[in-house]
C-alpha cells in the first residue's frame, strides 16, 4: 500500500510498504477513504518531538471502512462499518478509560517503557505520533490496523459525507475540550490564541458553549477571516498590540479564560525578544518548547481565570511567570485530548446540523501529494489551512 | 529493496518496499554538509586556537580565533536547523569576517604568508557555496504584502451564529433553572 512515511527532518515521502496485518484479537484494519495533516504534524515534521525513527508512517486523523477484524472485537465492529478513527488508542477497560480520561490510558502504549521514563508515567498509544507513545504506525496510507479496536472508533452513519466526520478524529473534539475546560459562563470573554484548525474549532466550541464574547489572535489574514466568520472578534498580533486591544476589549480586566491553540512552535519575531531567545534555545536543544503563548496568557488572563492549553507542548519550557501565575490564582488546564469522551455528542450536533466542522478544509488532494502539502501547509501557502488527503 | 528503517519495525508493523522521491533537494544536503564543515571547524578555532595562529603566523591572536570558532558553531547549528536560510546567510557573512582577519595578517614580514593565500583561496571557494546555498534554500512562505485568499463565509454554523447563540443561552438558561 502507499503510506506517507517519516524519513527525517523535513523529509516524508510516499512510500510503498508492506499492508497492516492483524497483530492482536482485538486489532481491526480499515481501508482508509479520507486522512488529514494535522497541525502537529508539523512538530514531527520539524524533528522538534523525539522519539520519531526513519520508517514511521504519518497520521492520526483518519476514517476508513472496516475490512477485518479479529476474533476479540466481539461483535463492536463488523466488515463494512464505517468508522473514525479517534487519534488516542484506548483499551477501554483501565482505571483511566473507566473515568473517562482516555488519553492516559495506562494500557494501550506498547512502549511504555519510554514514556514512564519521559513523563513519569505513560499515556496512552497513539497513531502516528513517535515512539514516546507507542510508535504505532499512522493513518496517512491506503489502510491502518487500528489497535483495540472494539473500543478505539467513533462508529458514523452512511449519509453524512467524510469531510463533516473526519475531524471527530482530533481537531473538533481538541477544539471542544479546550473550550469545555474552561467552565465558561455567559458573561465570560474567551481569548484563542492561534486560529489554525484548532483554534477554529474551539471558536466554534466557545460559541456553542455560550461564550459572551470570543477573541482570536493569529498573524494570517485568511485565518483571522475565518475567525471572523466563526463569531469570533481578532486581534492580528503583527499589527495590534495584543496586551492593549484585549485590554480595550475587556474594559481592562482581561479575559476570563485563555486558550493555547499555538503549542510549542510559537511564532518567533523581532520586537518579541522571549521568542527569540526561546528559538536559539530550541536550536541548541537547551530548551525543547518555545512558550511564549504560556506567557502572555498568563500575563492578561484575569485573577481567578482559566487558562486552557490545546497546543501540543514535548518537554521543557523556560521563563514561565510563575508568580503572576500564583499570584493571580489561575487555574491551567491541559492534555491530550479525551476524544472518545466528546464524539456522541459532537456526532450529534454534527447529525443536526448545528455545526459542520467541513468549514475549515481549504486543500483536498490524492495521498500521493500529501509530502509537497507538508510544505505548503507549514509555509502558509496558497492561504492553506487544512489539507485532507484521499489515499 | 533493502530499507535499513526495516530492521528496527515492530514485528508485524508495515515495512517498506520502495521508497518514493524525498522532498530534499540537492541544495538542502549541500546546507547540511555546510553546517556539519562550520561546526568541525569551530571546535577546532575553538580548542586549538595556538594551532591555528602558528599555522598562519598571526601568534596573539588566539581570542580572536576562539570567537571565530564560537560563531562557526553557532552558525553551522542553525544551518542544520529548520532555519537553514539564516544559518547560511550568518556563515556567509562569517566568511566576509574570515576574509578581512585573513587580509589583515597578509603582511610582507609574515613568513606563514603563503598558507594565509591559502586559507583565503579556500575561504572565497566555500564563501562562494555558502552564498548558492543561501540563494537556493530562501524560505518559501509568501511574502507579507502577498494576496491572500480570504474566509469570510466559512462560520461552520449552518442555521447560522445567532442561531448557535441563541441556542447556546437557551441551554444556559435551561441549566440554570
Amino acid at each position: 500500500m502507499k503510506a506517507l512515511v517519516w524519513h527525517g527532518k523535513e523529509d516524508i515521502r510516499c512510500d510503498t510498504v508492506t499492508d497492516p496485518e492483524i497483530q492482536d484479537p482485538r486489532d481491526a484494519i480499515i481501508k482508509v477513504t479520507s486522512c488529514a495533516i494535522c497541525g502537529s504534524d508539523l512538530h514531527l515534521f520539524h524533528n522538534f518531538i523525539p522519539g520519531m525513527m526513519p520508517g514511521d508512517i504519518m497520521g492520526h486523523e483518519t476514517m476508513g471502512e472496516v475490512v477485518e477484524v479479529g476474533s476479540g472485537v466481539d461483535g463492536k465492529l463488523k466488515k463494512g462499518d464505517r468508522i473514525v478513527v479517534p487519534f488516542t488508542i484506548i483499551c477501554g477497560e483501565c482505571d483511566q478509560c473507566k473515568r473517562g480520561n482516555f488519553s492516559v490510558c495506562e494500557t494501550t502504549n506498547r512502549k511504555r517503557h519510554l514514556a514512564d521514563k519521559a513523563f513519569g508515567h505513560t499515556t496512552a498509544g497513539l497513531f502516528g505520533y513517535t515512539h514516546l507513545t507507542g510508535g504505532y504506525p499512522g493513518g496517512q496510507a491506503e489502510y491502518l490496523r487500528v489497535p483495540f479496536a472494539d473500543a478505539t472508533h467513533i462508529k458514523v452513519p452512511a449519509g453524512i459525507p467524510d469531510e463533516q466526520l473526519l475531524f471527530l478524529s482530533d481537531i473538533f473534539p481538541t477544539g471542544w475540550q479546550a473550550a469545555v475546560q474552561c467552565d465558561i459562563e455567559p458573561t465570560d470573554t474567551v481569548a484563542i490564541w492561534g486560529c489554525g484548525p484548532v483554534g477554529q474549532m474551539a471558536i466554534r466550541s466557545a460559541i456553542l458553549l455560550g461564550a459572551n464574547q470570543v477573541i482570536a489572535i493569529d498573524c494570517l489574514p485568511e485565518r483571522l477571516s475565518m475567525a471572523e466568520a466563526g463569531g469570533a472578534t481578532t486581534i492580528n498580533f503583527e499589527s495590534e498590540s495584543v496586551l492593549e486591544r484585549l485590554k480595550e476589549l475587556t474594559d481592562g480586566k482581561g479575559p476570563e479564560k485563555c486558550i493555547d491553540c499555538v503549542g510549542m512552535e510559537s511564532h518567533v519575531m523581532a520586537s518579541l525578544p522571549d521568542t527569540l531567545l526561546d528559538r536559539a534555545k530550541q536550536m541548541v536543544m537547551a530548551e525543547s518548547d518555545r512558550p511564549h503563548v504560556l506567557r502572555e496568557m498568563i500575563y492578561v488572563c484575569r485573577p481567578g481565570g482559566v487558562i486552557s492549553v490545546a497546543g501540543v507542548y514535548s518537554g521543557l519550557s523556560d521563563m514561565l511567570p510563575m508568580g503572576a501565575f500564583m499570584n493571580k490564582g489561575l487555574t491551567m488546564r491541559t492534555g491530550q485530548t479525551h476524544v472518545n469522551r466528546w464524539t456522541d455528542d459532537l456526532l450529534r450536533r454534527i447529525e443536526e446540523g448545528e455545526i459542520d466542522p467541513s468549514f475549515v478544509i481549504t486543500h483536498t488532494v490524492p495521498l500521493e501529494q500529501g509530502p509537497e502539502m507538508y510544505q505548503v501547509f507549514r509555509d502558509k501557502r496558497d492561504s492553506c489551512v487544512k489539507v485532507v488527503l484521499r489515499p | 529493496m533493502f530499507h535499513f528503517s526495516n530492521i528496527v519495525r515492530t514485528k508485524g508493523d508495515p515495512t517498506i518496499v520502495e521508497g518514493g522521491p524525498s522532498l530534499k533537494r540537492p541544495v538542502d544536503q549541500l546546507a547540511r554538509a555546510l553546517g556539519w564543515f562550520s561546526i568541525g571547524l569551530g571546535v577546532v578555532e575553538l580548542l586549538a586556537p595556538r594551532r591555528v595562529t602558528q599555522t598562519l603566523g598571526m601568534e596573539g591572536h588566539e581570542t580572536m580565533v576562539r570567537a571565530f570558532g564560537v560563531r562557526e558553531i553557532l552558525a553551522g547549528i542553525m544551518s542544520l536547523s529548520v532555519e537553514k536560510n539564516a544559518g547560511l546567510w550568518a556563515r556567509v557573512g562569517g566568511d566576509g569576517l574570515d576574509a578581512a582577519a585573513l587580509l589583515s595578517g597578509l603582511t610582507s614580514d609574515n613568513p606563514k604568508k603563503g598558507n594565509i593565500a591559502l586559507a583565503l583561496l579556500m575561504v572565497g571557494g566555500i564563501a562562494m557555496l555558502d552564498y548558492r546555498a543561501a540563494q537556493d534554500t530562501k524560505p518559501r512562505r509568501p511574502p507579507r504584502d502577498a494576496r491572500r485568499k480570504l474566509y469570510p463565509n466559512r462560520s461552520g454554523f449552518p442555521k447560522g451564529i445567532e442561531s448557535a447563540r441563541t441556542a447556546a443561552k437557551q441551554i444556559a438558561a435551561h441549566a440554570k433553572a
